[in-house]
């Protein structure tokens, strides 16, 4: 096996590492929380006094 | 920084982080690959001079879009973009297929940018010597992490775009000065140019790809919701977007019609690339090879984003099941619809040729900006200037929206020259999409519910 054909299969392993947190957050994510809770989003919701969740801030790592 | 939206106990919604520099890297991500790679198919078409052409009838178009969609976009600030325009514009089969435009066009561009990524990553592969080096691991991956990396939150998402996106640009600038622009030391315009070696039916064949110069930029409205300032961002993103577009577009024609013969150009794989090689610059050349897969990372990972939204928002309009409008109670991302999107990309991205996924990317695109422009006219006439404030009002309608029209038209005949089967099939395939939409799937969709505008009752009505 040489340096290229490793790094392939780190590629495949990093893909479908990346593929199975997804679909494992997604089902722990869809458990968790209701429905009505999940698909409650309104179009154009611009609702500036909303209570804040400073933790989840999608994407500020 | 503050979070304007957010659970609410009973509540979730997008998060509004986004700025206006984050709308111009959605956009321009989008597109700049297209200066990178696809453009100088339009030479093969009908030569350089051909091209060129291309390139302004298309910059017209584009600067069209871009103008009708800031003015739309400032007074429909919603996620789905056109979808949710046409849904409050003309009506809800209408909006069904915007909808399905725009998955279609992002989703198929994203898997374009993902076999260009693998094909570029088998390429160096090769160069170092590993004959048998593969590219498909490096397209799922490039789908897969950029996937995730949209799963997990918008802002990471953008702030990588501006990123990527600003070095891509960067280094199409510097190359350009590169060539020195102001001598003959590395530029023979004078000696390749040819005029039209296929006369105007070659202009107008080129048209075809002309579009990739600027495909995609329309795009930026897809963030309506995550912008912290819609009426402002919006518009003041998509026109910068344009305008740096414009500005990518003449250059890369220029320096790369004044290096490469328009035989040779016009089948080019990376012409950026290669242009970059002639100028025998190793600096150049690595600079280049980054921009060139920065930009297809930046293309991907925008069209993602725009492809999930259309798509979560047809799913919470009950046009698709609710079950794709949900949001991600932490990452505040439409979660399951970025999930569903993954394998229709990997599907188009391992087995479609490159030509026939860039194809279909195109037509959709057509479609929707054929849409726009008759979009457009419906809003003035129904909702005047007085009635609606805008955040931004477009010059000399209804000019830009019959330009729009004339040039789709054209385009429409350019892509039956070369891809006439592919034009009618997908015809035949929104046909079908519609007659399930009406007969089936709108008695499931809450009336009420889905018009969300405050606006008045259209005049006439």
């Amino acid at each position: 096996m040489n340096n290229w054909q490793i790094l392939e299969y780190a590629a495949w392993a990093l893909s479908f590492a990346l593929g199975l947190y997804m679909l494992i957050d997604m089902i722990m994510t869809n458990h968790k929380y209701s429905e009505d809770l999940l698909t409650s989003s309104r179009e154009g919701d611009i609702d500036e006094t909303l209570v804040i969740d400073p933790p989840h801030q999608g994407g500020h790592l | 920084m503050s979070q304007a939206t957010a659970i609410h106990g009973e509540k979730i919604s997008l998060l509004r982080v986004l700025g206006p520099a984050h709308v111009w890297a959605l956009g321009v991500g989008i597109v700049l690959v297209g200066e990178y790679m696809g453009w100088n198919f339009a030479v093969g078409k009908g030569g350089a001079i051909a091209a060129l052409i291309a390139c302004w009838a298309a910059g017209l178009l584009y600067t069209c879009v871009a103008m009708i969609d800031s003015e739309v976009t400032s007074t429909v600030a919603a996620a789905g973009g056109q979808y949710a325009q046409s849904k409050h514009i003309i009506g809800p089969l209408m909006a069904f297929n915007v909808g399905l435009y725009l998955v279609f066009a992002y989703t198929m561009l994203e898997a374009a940018n993902a076999i260009t990524l693998g094909y570029l990553v088998q390429t160096v592969g090769q160069m170092a010597g590993f004959a048998d080096a593969h590219d498909k691991p490096f397209i799922v991956l490039a789908i897969m992490f950029l996937a995730w990396l949209n799963y997990r939150g918008v802002y990471a998402t953008l702030t990588v775009n501006l990123v990527l996106t600003a070095i891509a640009f960067i280094a199409v600038a510097v190359l350009f000065l590169g060539v020195k622009p102001w001598s003959t030391e590395l530029l023979h315009h004078k000696e390749i140019l040819n005029g039209l070696p296929y006369g105007w039916i070659g202009v107008l064949a080129s048209l075809h790809f002309g579009l990739w110069y600027y495909l995609g930029i329309e795009g930026t409205c897809q963030a309506a919701e995550e912008v912290r300032s819609p009426a402002r961002s919006l518009p003041l993103g998509t026109m910068t977007g344009i305008i740096t577009l414009l500005i990518a577009a003449t250059m890369t024609w220029y320096l790369c019609s004044g290096l490469m013969p328009w035989e040779y150009l016009g089948q080019a794989t990376t012409p950026l690339f290669d242009a970059a090689r002639l100028t025998s610059s190793a600096p150049l050349m690595v600079l280049l090879f980054i921009g060139t897969m920065f930009s297809t990372l930046a293309s991907a990972n925008g069209c993602i984003n725009d492809a999930s939204r259309a798509w979560f928002s047809m799913g919470r309009d009950r046009y698709l099941p609710t079950w794709f409008g949900a949001v991600h109670p932490k990452n505040r991302t439409p979660f399951r619809s970025i999930v569903f999107l993954v394998p229709v990309a990997l599907i188009f991205a391992y087995f479609a040729p490159l030509d026939q996924v860039i194809t279909f990317s195109i037509l959709s695109g057509l479609l929707e900006y054929t849409y726009m422009s008759i979009q457009v006219i419906f809003f003035r006439q129904k909702w005047p200037l007085d009635t609606i404030k805008r955040g931004y009002v477009h010059p000399f309608h209804p000019l830009p929206a019959l330009v729009l029209l004339a040039i789709c038209s054209a385009t429409y005949f350019a892509v039956f020259l070369g891809y006439g089967t592919q034009l009618v099939a997908m015809m035949v395939f929104f046909i079908v999409a519609s007659l399930w939409f009406h007969f089936h799937r709108y008695k499931y969709v809450r009336r009420g519910d889905q018009f969300t505008m405050n606006w008045p009752r259209p005049v006439g009505y």
